[in-house]
């Protein structure tokens, strides 16, 4: 038993952690996220310099590591400083697919950081199901053709294609699809950041993998989104964490400073207990990558589900122990309790990862 | 990182489970299963057959008797003794009283008191609570007045677990009002066989006669059973006080409470259908689920930095507010379970001979008074407001 990362794994956080403290600043991550394209070029390009990217892939893919681990580290380490920069939607999630299809010269470009791709799987009607896929896949001689719509795909102007999930007779499959192949139009998010509605009329696609393999591929594709979730919003949740304990100390009324009140000592003591949670709950999921089946699906489930309550309970808790400075586009808190909060919102809320638990506690 | 045991820990593991299924007794296993009553034969019976494979001091170092495992191999043991459902072990004696007399005890009170608290000749009990005393510890009042050899004690105490089968009672007690109240408190080990002494039961709200008042009028007590110094009782208590939170998120416990909730919430039916399968009901049961499997992993967190020699922070009043929080939870819904047949009060279904009709299933006779008997686990030992306190003061600081 051992609760210390490697060596290797340590370096790797202390990079990030000093990059990001000196080269990555709040003003400039909100003012971007406001904007097109929604993030900052030349720091994603950096991230992936500094091996940020190539951590989140193996060897064999000419990455250096790819372990849940290896995931948890990276995202903790960019949610402490709210790093709003696509790696987890254009690289974490569509590199490994793009791999297992053999496509080996898109995932080295990806991990270099001059590539992205963008996964294009939930639909409007389907609230987190990424099974619920209305869109169709035609055969068209060697390829496919595809027709229908999906939602919030995030970061999607400027990818070098999509990945698009489709029926056809044989169930589910996944399709590439390039860029001026599909309409889009793009939006800002609530937490900073882009994300587009696309659209296929007819689209022109290349069949990923085995025909009707689609679900498997991307389960698998989600289990890694969803660990990077809960570690970035366990990142976010430490920061906020450091400032509540600070403005506790230092923001005085009735003439004393307001951590002396028991009535917001008790809040925060739970907010504490419970971050230690969050923290335990990423610890499994991560852990639980080197697992299959059922056993895998409940941890990673958990994972999320605890992430979402949680992570609602920090957000709102901070705010009310700040008041209404909290509540201010100026003061950083807002921030960060925005993009925790929107956390809950990709790849299943609690109450999807919930049913999911049970679900699958039923299979095991 | 790597959340799993050692091959060492493993096969320590196998060695424990296999000893228990051998040698710990079906019909106590089975009182435990349910919940009922132990008797003090039961507790002194499984106590003895520890003590002779040599396991009853397992939390103790290898100089004073002990097993001197490290608290990975203690909490395996704790673990598996709950899993198998063996009786749990007072900790009065052996994790309070024990700890306290090897570190600031003399030579003659080890050599006396250490061997009779294994070997069943002593049973300890605890004296710390007063009536005007609960959370608020230190304000205590029961009084000891040196004169000559012996201390004089005068006083109450109360919410003493079992006093009602003690030897000994180990009390903190004043003796001197000077100074913080905290100065003023002395450690004092007092034989329940002195005149003036009064043990009165206290009936709980489920029935049960576990808690009593200990009354001390002119108690007689020799000066050699002070524990360390006059006035230092406090530190000692504190101490003590480390040893008690040790595994005190009962992991083992709830987990094994869990188990049977399912298994209970499986074959309860309501229109043919399994109460596992009522989606309101499944999401409780997968919540305390997933809050049980994060304590799990944090309560070992915890247990790998105590192997590592770090001092006890902020995560044991953690794991103790999220401990008893989930242990409760788990009897409230075993009793929603139940249905209406958890409004029988038949306490005395387990024991031999009863003849009066079974109402709840079998093993859940008395789930009602289980979950109104939990209701201390967020009282005692520090309530969780208390815990709360502490853990602001120990991050926050203020």
């Amino acid at each position: 038993m051992e609760f210390i990362h490697t060596d290797t794994r340590r370096m790797l956080a202390d990079t990030i952690d000093r990059y990001l403290r000196d080269k990555y600043p709040l003003t400039a991550r909100v003012e971007a996220g406001n904007g097109e394209p929604g993030f900052q070029p030349a720091q994603y390009e950096a991230l992936a310099e500094l091996g940020v990217i190539a951590a989140l892939f193996p060897e064999d893919q000419g990455g250096f590591g790819g372990e849940g681990f290896d995931i948890a580290v990276v995202f903790e380490e960019m949610g402490k400083r709210l790093v709003n920069e696509p790696v987890m939607d254009n690289a974490l999630v569509p590199g490994p697919i793009l791999a297992a299809a053999g496509l080996s010269d898109a995932v080295e470009n990806i991990i270099a950081g001059t590539a992205r791709y963008a996964l294009a799987a939930e639909e409007p009607q389907a609230l987190y199901d990424l099974t619920d896929v209305e869109t169709r896949a035609e055969a068209n001689g060697d390829g496919w053709v595809l027709t229908g719509a999906k939602s919030v795909v995030k970061y999607a102007p400027g990818c070098d294609g999509f990945i698009v999930s489709a029926r056809t007779d044989k169930g589910m499959s996944l399709f590439l699809v390039a860029p001026h192949q599909v309409r889009l139009r793009d939006y800002a998010t609530f937490d900073g950041g882009r994300a587009s509605e696309l659209s296929l009329e007819g689209a022109e696609g290349q069949l990923l993998g085995q025909e009707g393999t689609g679900a498997e591929m991307l389960q698998e594709a989600a289990d890694r989104a969803v660990l990077a979730l809960s570690a970035e919003a366990l990142g976010i949740m430490q920061t906020i964490r450091e400032m509540t304990i600070e403005y506790l100390r230092t923001r005085k009324q009735f003439g004393v400073v307001i951590g002396k009140f028991q009535a917001l000592q008790h809040r925060m003591a739970e907010m504490l207990l419970e971050i230690e949670q969050a923290r335990s709950a990423v610890i499994n999921a991560a852990n639980a990558m080197a697992l299959a089946g059922p056993e895998r699906a409940r941890i990673i489930a958990a994972a999320k589900y605890s992430i979402g309550r949680i992570g609602r309970l920090v957000a709102e808790e901070s705010i009310q122990m700040h008041g209404g400075i909290a509540m201010t586009w100026e003061y950083d808190l807002g921030h960060f309790a925005k993009r925790l909060v929107m956390i809950d919102h990709e790849w299943g809320d609690q109450d999807f990862h919930l049913a999911r638990f049970i679900e699958q506690g039923r299979a095991a | 990182m790597d959340l799993n045991f050692t091959q060492e820990e493993i096969e320590f593991r196998d060695e424990v489970r296999g000893w228990l299924a051998k040698n710990l007794p079906r019909d106590l296993a089975r009182k435990v299963r349910s919940e009922s009553h132990l008797t003090k034969d039961d507790m002194l019976r499984w106590q003895l057959i520890l003590h002779e494979k040599g396991w009853l001091t397992y939390s103790w170092p290898a100089e004073f008797g002990g097993t001197g495992w490290g608290p990975v191999k203690q909490f395996i043991f704790e673990e598996e003794m709950a899993y198998a459902c063996a009786p749990r072990l007072l900790p009065f004696g052996l994790r309070m009283l024990g700890p306290v007399l090897m570190k600031f005890g003399t030579k003659e009170q080890q050599d006396y008191y250490l061997p009779r608290m294994c070997d069943g000749t002593h049973w300890w009990c605890q004296g710390y609570s007063e009536p005007g005393a609960g959370s608020d510890l230190a304000s205590l009042k029961t009084a000891a007045v040196r004169e000559g050899d012996h201390y004089i004690v005068n006083g109450q105490k109360t919410w003493t677990t079992l006093g009602q089968h003690a030897d000994w009672i180990f009390c903190l007690v004043r003796t001197s009002t000077e100074g913080k109240p905290q100065e003023g408190i002395s450690f004092l080990l007092i034989d329940m066989k002195s005149p003036g002494i009064e043990v009165r039961p206290i009936q709980t709200i489920d029935g049960g006669r576990e808690v009593n008042e200990v009354w001390f009028s002119d108690v007689k007590v020799p000066v050699e059973n002070l524990v360390g110094e006059e006035n230092k009782g406090w530190t000692y208590a504190k101490y003590l006080l480390t040893h008690e939170r040790t595994n005190i998120a009962g992991v083992g416990k709830s987990n094994q409470e869990l188990a049977r909730l399912k298994e209970l919430a499986s074959s309860q039916k309501r229109n043919g259908k399994a109460l596992a399968e009522d989606p309101h009901f499944a999401a409780r049961m997968a919540r305390v689920e997933i809050d049980l499997m994060n304590m799990e992993i944090t309560n070992l967190r915890v247990l790998a930095q105590a192997e590592a020699g770090g001092a006890p922070g902020p995560e044991s009043s953690m794991l103790k507010i999220l401990g008893t929080e989930i242990e409760q939870e788990l009897t409230d819904l075993t009793r929603r379970a139940l249905g209406r047949s958890a409004q029988a009060l038949v306490p005395e279904a387990d024991d031999p001979g009863f003849n009066g009709p079974y109402v709840a299933p079998e093993g859940f006779q008395n789930a009602s008074g289980v979950y109104f008997n939990h209701r201390k686990t967020t009282i005692y030992g520090g309530s969780t407001e208390i815990q709360k306190n502490i853990i602001n003061k120990m991050i926050v600081g203020l």
